[in-house]
């Protein structure tokens, strides 16, 4: 029995950086989590697959290698190589934020934990011991979400033919023939990956675009970049009779007005993840959820229960890392009692990481419109940037969405090569309200990538340079 | 949790204020919307509410003294909260006068550098989520900076709200910014363009009726209208005023008043009563002078917001009898005597004096005949009220002595044209010389 200020349950981002700030900020503070520390996104999730898309952009670039005068001999992809380097990135990671709570004197309580009452838990540890402590502050939820497969369309996750995120982690080999259901950010980028890796890919979503809540310029520019490369594209689709054998799955596939049957060795379900609510004690405590299932919280972050806090995927989308983050440090400062500048949801920045990058900032040009303001486009493509072309990275674009009278930006969207780094210079204007004009006058290094963002501001001023 | 108590700016224009009284204190228990203490303005005397439930631990003001909008008053918190760094921190403005911001962000500084450098060592360990902190600590300004700011310095701004400012005619000087450090940010510009230019709205302020979205309906200019606001602005001012003046009959009035009286005391009206009631009924008429010149647009108001101009010893104020063109004569009657009273106490909120749609100045009860008010930017018109006296006058032929008044209307012409003005001023004459049009 122990008694701490305030006591996180998870330790995955939201509940890390959380944990990290309030320590720093004189609190007492322990985080019970029964993994690693890091979470999903450490450990099952951004970090070990981006090492793995790293694997898949070395092979693609190999292709072309010839082109800048290199020629590689004989090329050998290993997809079990890779995964298990991706492996190693994640250890590492989890050990850095292990080394951070020793340095922040952060208590990690290893084990399940348990809301027991609004200001305890309980923890079941490996050994199946039951500590009991006290959190004289507050007691945050941050326990996150996990994959829940697509039972509803015949696609229960069996974790050998029909799997999750989680077991394409650890495939030893890439399969001959993968189906990815779920053309979101994370279907996309395993799409990517194994089509890196040798896989026949098929890539099935329900919506009429890949990527369907990006702006649809830019869906429309990944799937031409993937059709390229052989992946299979299949929108607007309906699945239906789902035969799970024990070496491959079949299914039927209707889409376009035609109906086709997909036969693969591996389906990986990469639509749907469930908040991670149940076994730690909500409902007896009285925490209310929301209709789709997540803790309601208020600005604050505050549960139905007082001195019960909740931050990160179980508290609602969007489920990113970053926006768990921002989570934690806004309610660490609530709790140490500092002003904040509160959560500003507007400002979320998005990124899918395959290959062409996907990066956006505010609304897609759909939502400008439905919300009838009055608005005008810039678009620089990379082909036209004198960087993109010495690296051969020729594809995407930026796009910026201005208002028409104030010059705001309302959404900005990169696709292309390192789009999610250069978005960050679209976030930071748009959380600072600086003007596509404001973006424009910074000088822009050349040749730098960059420079498409400044042409694309100054396109929607009608006085592009280079285009 | 503790919760800071600063001094707000409780009108719209407020600088700085005084304390009067505290109505609590320290130690006392107080729940979030209680009256905390009474602070004059630079137009009346104020409630300053609690913003947060617990004990009122700490006062750093005594009653008579002045503090600068946005300084720390006082300190709500838990009855063993230790808040000894918010002591060292409101005690330190006290010390430093009238200049206090100095003191605070001095004494807040130390323990946030630390934080700081603790950061940038993580971020130095090669351990690549941490880059979030580091992230998370750029974006967010050092609290010494949130401290300081909120007296004297320059405004500081988005590019985005001043843009936004300059286009819709808002003084962004006269706003408090809700961004970071107190930036003024693009919403601060919308509350104030919707507050009628006015200042940052006051949270606690009471609500009227609650505002629905046909409240009003906004138009974007026309060519010809764009071409007539900047050419006569051009000519005469910032707002190209001109004047409609028209004398009305009172006979009627008269008659209805003493009928009224005749029924008793408690039904007297004045014939300022008879006014208002009847520029009320006319505007709701009239949307094009019930309206808000707003730089790119003009935004007609369904909903009849009467100012009503009273002369204080500290100077002129408009309380608003709000929708008042759905008010009975006696309800009018009522709140426009209860404003004036409250207005001379200097007890009127800013609620109470923000949001007219159209004025109504009278300086007939000190024998003016005709004169000409002064537009309340945004409204494009007020009428100026003037003395009503028997004058001879020829009916029907043969001259008859009758009680007669002059209004003059104050126009803006940007919005509005000599013939609609003259419209309005046609309704008018109509309900005032047959009041029983008010009852139609």
């Amino acid at each position: 029995m122990a008694s701490f200020d305030v006591i996180f349950l998870g330790g995955g981002p939201a509940g890390y950086v959380g944990a990290i700030r309030c320590a720093q900020l004189g609190l007492s503070t322990a985080v019970v989590e029964r993994e690693g520390l890091g979470g999903t996104c450490v450990l099952w999730g951004c970090i070990p697959a981006k090492a793995l898309l790293e694997a898949a952009n070395i092979a693609n670039r190999l292709k072309h290698a010839a082109e800048f005068g290199v020629t590689p001999g004989d090329v050998k992809l290993d997809y079990g190589v890779a995964m298990k380097r991706s492996r190693g990135v994640s250890t590492q990671n989890s050990k850095g934020v292990e080394f951070l709570f020793k340095k922040n004197k952060i208590t990690w309580i290893k084990g399940t934990g348990r809301l027991t009452a609004k200001n305890a838990v309980s923890v079941k540890t490996a050994e199946g011991k039951e500590e009991k402590h006290d959190a004289k502050k507050a007691v945050v939820i941050s326990t996150g979400s996990r994959v829940k497969g697509l039972p509803q369309a015949g696609l229960e996750l069996n974790k050998t033919t029909i799997i999750s995120s989680d077991e394409a982690l650890t495939l030893e080999k890439a399969p001959k023939a993968i189906t990815i259901v779920g053309a979101g950010a994370v279907g996309c980028e395993f799409a990517d990956v194994f089509n890196a890796f040798g896989s026949k890919v098929t890539l099935i979503d329900v919506a009429p675009n890949v990527l369907p809540l990006e702006d649809a310029d830019a869906s429309k520019e990944v799937e031409r970049s993937f059709k390229k490369r052989g992946i299979a594209i299949l929108t607007g689709a309906k699945i239906s009779g789902v035969k799970a054998g024990k070496s491959g799955v079949s299914m039927t596939v209707e889409a376009g007005g035609s109906k086709e049957t997909v036969e693969s060795d591996i389906v990986l379900v990469a639509a749907g993840r469930a908040p991670n609510t149940e076994e730690i004690g909500l409902k007896e405590a009285g925490v209310q959820l929301t209709e789709r299932g997540f803790i309601k919280i208020n600005d604050k972050m505050e549960t139905s229960v007082k001195g019960v806090y909740a931050i990160g995927d179980v508290a609602g989308p969007p489920m990113l890392a970053h926006k768990g983050e921002r989570e934690g440090i806004v309610l660490a400062e609530l709790l140490a009692g500092k002003s904040t500048h509160g959560m500003d949801y507007n400002n979320i920045p998005n990124a899918t990481y395959c290959h062409p990058e996907v990066a956006s900032i505010g609304m897609t040009e759909q939502q400008v419109k439905d919300k009838k303001i009055d608005y005008k486009v810039g678009k620089f493509p990379f082909s036209a940037n004198g960087r993109a072309r010495t690296s051969g990275e020729t594809e995407g674009f930026v796009k910026i969405i201005r208002d028409a009278k104030y010059g705001e930006i309302l959404g900005a969207h990169i696709v292309g090569s390192h789009a999610t780094e250069l978005i960050h210079e679209l976030v930071l204007a748009r959380t600072n309200e600086f003007t596509v004009e404001e973006v424009d006058l910074a000088i822009h290094a050349h040749p730098t990538l960059s420079e498409a963002i400044a042409e694309a501001a100054l396109d929607s001023l009608g006085k592009m340079i280079h285009a | 949790m503790a919760t800071k108590v600063f001094m707000e700016a409780l009108s719209p224009t407020m600088e700085e204020g005084r304390l009067v009284k505290w109505n609590k204190n320290e130690g006392d228990a107080v729940k979030s919307g209680e009256p905390l203490a009474e602070v004059e303005t630079d137009k009346a005397i104020m409630e300053l509410v609690a913003r947060g439930d617990g004990i009122l631990r700490k006062r750093f003001v005594a009653e008579g003294e002045s503090r600068p909008v946005g300084q720390l008053v006082g300190v709500i918190a838990g009855a063993d909260e230790n808040i000894d760094a918010l002591i060292a921190e409101g005690s330190g403005g006290g010390s430093g006068g009238g200049s206090g911001g100095g003191a605070p962000a001095a004494s807040a500084k130390p323990p946030e550098a630390v934080v700081a450098k603790t950061t940038e060592n993580a971020g130095a360990t090669s351990v690549p989520q941490t880059s979030a902190q580091s992230q998370g600590e750029a974006s967010m300004p050092p609290q010494a900076k949130i401290e300081a700011s909120g007296n004297g310095g320059p405004v500081r701004s988005s590019p985005l709200a001043r843009r936004m400012a300059s286009e819709r005619g808002v003084d962004i000087g006269r706003l408090q910014g809700s961004g970071p450090g107190g930036r003024i940010i693009k919403r601060d510009i919308e509350s104030a363009a919707q507050s009628g230019g006015g200042g940052h709205a006051v949270a606690s302020a009471p609500a009227r009726r609650a505002a629905g979205a046909g409240d009003f309906e906004d138009v974007a200019l026309t060519q010809i209208r764009k071409t007539i606001a900047k050419r006569l602005a051009e000519s005469i001012g910032p707002i190209p005023t001109f004047y409609l003046t028209s004398e009305f009959d009172l006979t009627r009035v008269s008659e209805m008043r003493a009928a009224m009286l005749a029924m008793g005391d408690e039904y007297k009206v004045s014939v300022n009563d008879i006014v208002l009631k009847a520029v009320a009924t006319a505007l709701s008429q009239h949307p094009e002078v019930n309206a808000h010149w707003l730089g790119d647009r003009i935004r007609y108001h369904n909903r009849v917001h009467l100012g009503v101009a009273v002369a204080t010893d500290d100077g002129l104020i408009v309380p608003v009898i709000f929708d008042a063109d759905t008010k009975r004569m006696s309800e009018i009657s009522r709140e426009t005597r209860e404003l004036a009273k409250r207005a001379r106490e200097r007890k009127l909120t800013p609620a109470e004096y923000t949001g007219s749609t159209f004025s109504v100045s009278n300086l007939g009860m000190f024998g003016i005949d005709q004169f000409t008010a002064i537009i309340n930017p945004p409204e494009v018109g007020i009428l100026a009220i003037g003395a009503a006296r028997n004058e001879v006058v020829d009916v029907d032929g043969s001259f008859e002595s009758r009680p007669r008044m002059k209004v003059t209307m104050s126009c803006d012409h940007r919005a509005v044209d000599g013939a609609v003005g003259a419209a309005f001023l046609q309704t008018l004459r109509r309900c005032i010389e047959n009041p029983l049009m008010l009852v139609y």
